[in-house]
């Protein structure tokens, strides 16, 4: 089991081949001459018959389903652009919003400068993309602050099950929520935030070789002052 | 190539600098050396020193120059006023037009623009100290800059010059090789797929010299490459390492 | 193309302003990390690259032989560029530079030759017929904040890292390089204004909310050389008092960093 674990970690780089029998070509890979090979800096992951790289660097990848944060950067009477962190900006129409919104009364419900929790709902061929806050849990985002991380290190952000998120939250006593696209939302007292910008930096820079969610633990007890029995 | 005339550049079989025929000058790389940028490399190669960023994918502008089926690879070419001798005036002139041109031509062959419809790769090449051979050394760069930033492709081209001094074919030309020398022949190699996709030439050889000379080149590409790969390793296998480790105490908790 | 702050994070920045915090732990006047190598470049005639936390500038000074201006005959001529590279920031685009690389020009400049840093009179080799010309040059790698003090910094460096290439110049009338004449060492503080708060040493986002900057170059007497208001707000006179105070202990410990990293004790 870990040694199957490790091999799944090894780092692959463009143009590496691929040897893995029996899988089809997914993510990140790329066919040639009969032989699969990585088409980006990544690892490894093997899943449903395909083997994927997933990315270890890079700027976002949209794809449909993923709940990010975007900031809205211009406003149209029937839609609004947004920011993503994504190459191109994404469009919000007025149908995809949980609210009737007439034709030029966009401004009165989303702002330029507004944060929005959202979902994308379709990316196309072109690149264009599709989102929605017309769903339980979106919604433009109050209080708070947004920070951003490589969106390749989101994973690590998270923890295992939300692990390393849930033990931010509980020490610290702020909201947090990771887009997929690499910006964190964090809203709690000053101090709060503040701790978890701190965790989040330890985890990006990953000094700790051993036990890194032990370590960030350490910090948070040491500068909270909290306990908590588990 | 200037003449050959009044300098020595070769002395009991031996280079100026002490280098064999066939040897490359000493080359290091560091990926992922910039913050704002996609990703970057730093390169020193004999007195050359080059920073590669890559942004991007990002939406081209002017919307003109987008292509609807595929990114555009954009490289910029540029020389520090400070980076030669003689100041280099600010801006670009029509050499560093031309090349900025051919390695945007040699990394698009690689790229995997098709995913990236109406966007542009912005490659910038930055020369902070020159010593002959910062076209070979920005593009070889370049290609680490591009793996760092996540951007697809089927390999890394990796780049370096021959040509020929007193009458003899040589490695990787260095400053006064270049600039007395007879012949100059850079280019651009994709390894995997044993394709060239950067090759000028100019000076004088023969098809005979001409072959050796490429022959030495590409051989000396392979090496550079397993340079290129190790930055690239170094970088990131830290990372993942740590990270198994990470994993593994947790699951033995 | 413009980078934009969500609403919520600039609220974000003024809260922790108004509780005098700032987003990375430092104090209001405090530095962040400076990193100093000098003499890197060997092309140039001296230089210097400087890193403020991610922001990172190198400055390289090139000489050569040329006419005096007709109105200073007896004195060597300075020339100061600054390039904001597209790689240094996805805001900076390529092409000639335009206000902002001209202000951080000039700005660096008007504290070098203002402060006279360098004495000019000692860089005429014929009075009137010809004298040295110098260049220094400004390059943007990295862009996270505060250009104006990396730059300044980075440019005192590297003048006093100058060697006059003499022996490369016949018309130089003399056969040994030698160090430039440095007169002045001449240091700029900048003070970003936010609200009501001053601060030193902005981070990028620190100076997306920014409402002015004050910019101060003293001389190791202390002495006021040269100084720029930057942005659209306003300093009343007594915080330019106080800016003038603190700048005196920044710049002296600036200055101790920069002979420093030069391997000068003094000059």
């Amino acid at each position: 089991m870990m040694s199957e674990r490790e091999t799944e970690r090894e780092l692959l780089l463009p143009g590496d081949e691929i040897e893995e029998t029996g899988v089809k070509p997914g993510e990140g890979t790329f066919k040639k001459n009969g032989k699969i090979y990585a088409a980006k800096l990544g690892v490894k992951t093997v899943r449903d018959g395909y083997v994927n790289v997933a990315a270890q660097s890079g700027r976002y990848d949209p794809s449909e389903g993923d709940k990010v944060i975007g900031t809205v950067t211009d406003i149209d009477p029937s839609y609004w652009t947004v920011d993503v962190n994504a190459p191109f900006p994404a469009v919000l129409h007025v149908n995809d919003v949980p609210w009737r919104v007439d034709y030029g009364d966009t401004s009165s419900y989303i702002e330029v400068g507004d944060a929005l929790l959202l979902r994308i709902t379709d990316v196309d061929e072109q690149n264009k993309m599709q989102i929605s806050i017309d769903e339980e849990g979106l919604r433009k985002l109050e209080g708070g602050q947004i920070i951003e991380i490589a969106p390749s290190q989101v994973p690590r952000i998270i923890g295992r099950g939300g692990s390393m998120i849930s033990m931010l939250k509980k020490y610290t006593g702020c909201k947090i929520f990771v887009g997929q696209n690499g910006r964190i939302w964090i809203d709690g007292d000053l101090e709060g935030q503040y701790l978890v910008i701190k965790a989040i930096e330890m985890i990006e820079e990953n000094a700790q070789a051993l036990g890194l969610t032990d370590a960030v633990e350490n910090f948070l007890k040491e500068e909270t002052g909290k306990e908590f029995d588990d | 190539m200037g003449s050959n005339k009044d300098i020595d550049l070769i002395e009991d079989g031996k280079r100026l600098d002490g280098r064999d025929f066939d040897e490359l000058r000493e080359i290091s790389i560091d990926a992922g050396v910039l913050k704002r940028a996609d990703g970057s490399a730093y390169l020193e190669w004999g007195k050359n020193k080059i920073m590669a960023a890559v942004y991007g994918p990002r939406e081209m502008h002017p919307r003109h120059a987008q292509e609807t089926t595929k990114a555009v690879v954009r490289a910029r070419y540029n020389m520090a006023a400070f980076s030669v001798p003689d100041r280099k005036r600010p801006g670009p002139d029509r050499r560093s037009t031309e090349i900025s041109k051919l390695v945007s031509e040699a990394l698009e062959k690689v790229v995997f623009t098709e995913n990236y419809p109406r966007s542009v790769i912005d490659v910038f090449i930055e020369v902070l100290q020159a010593s002959a051979g910062t076209r070979c050394g920005g593009l070889t760069a370049a290609s680490v800059a591009l793996a760092d930033a996540g951007i697809p492709m089927s390999d890394m081209v990796a780049s370096c010059a021959s040509g020929k001094i007193e009458g003899e074919v040589v490695l990787d030309l260095g400053k006064n090789e270049d600039n007395y020398g007879q012949a100059d022949v850079p280019v651009g190699y994709i390894p995997r797929s044993d394709e060239l996709c950067l090759l000028q030439m100019d000076g004088n050889l023969t098809q005979e010299e001409y072959e050796k000379a490429m022959e030495m080149s590409i051989d000396a590409c392979k090496d550079i490459h397993e340079i290129q790969r190790g930055a690239l390793r170094e970088r990131y296998s830290t990372e993942l390492q740590e990270e198994e480790i990470t994993k593994a105490s947790e699951g033995v908790e | 193309m413009k980078e934009m702050l969500s609403k919520i994070t600039e609220d974000y920045l003024y809260r922790l302003i108004k509780e005098e915090k700032r987003i990375d732990d430092r104090d209001m006047f405090e530095y962040r990390d400076m990193e100093m190598e000098v003499g890197q470049i060997e092309p140039a005639e001296g230089s210097a690259r400087v890193k403020l936390g991610d922001t990172d500038v190198i400055v390289g000074t090139k000489m050569e032989v040329g006419d005096p201006y007709p109105d200073t005959p007896e004195s060597g001529v300075l020339t100061t560029a600054a390039e904001l590279i597209p790689m240094a920031s996805p805001e900076y685009e390529s092409g000639p530079p335009g206000e902002d690389a001209t202000e951080l020009a000039r700005v660096v400049d008007r504290g070098i030759r203002e402060g006279d840093a360098v004495d000019t009179t000692e860089l005429c080799i014929e009075k009137g017929e010809k004298v040295w010309v110098m260049f220094i040059d400004i390059h943007v790698l990295d862009f996270d904040g505060n250009l104006l003090d990396a730059a300044g910094i980075g440019a005192m460096a590297a003048l006093i890292d100058t060697e006059v290439p003499a022996s490369d110049f016949e018309e130089a009338e003399k056969e040994e390089d030698y160090s430039l004449p440095i007169e002045h060492t001449v240091v700029p503080v900048t003070f970003t204004k936010i609200k009501d708060q001053l601060i030193l040493d902005s981070r990028l986002e620190e100076e997306k909310i920014a409402d002015a900057r004050l910019t101060i170059s003293l001389n190791e007497e202390n002495e006021i050389v040269a100084m720029q208001k930057g942005l659209r707000g306003v300093f009343d006179y007594e915080s330019t008092k106080e800016c003038i105070n603190k700048a005196k202990e920044i710049t002296s410990e600036t200055r101790e960093k920069v002979l420093n990293a030069c391997d000068r004790e003094n000059l």
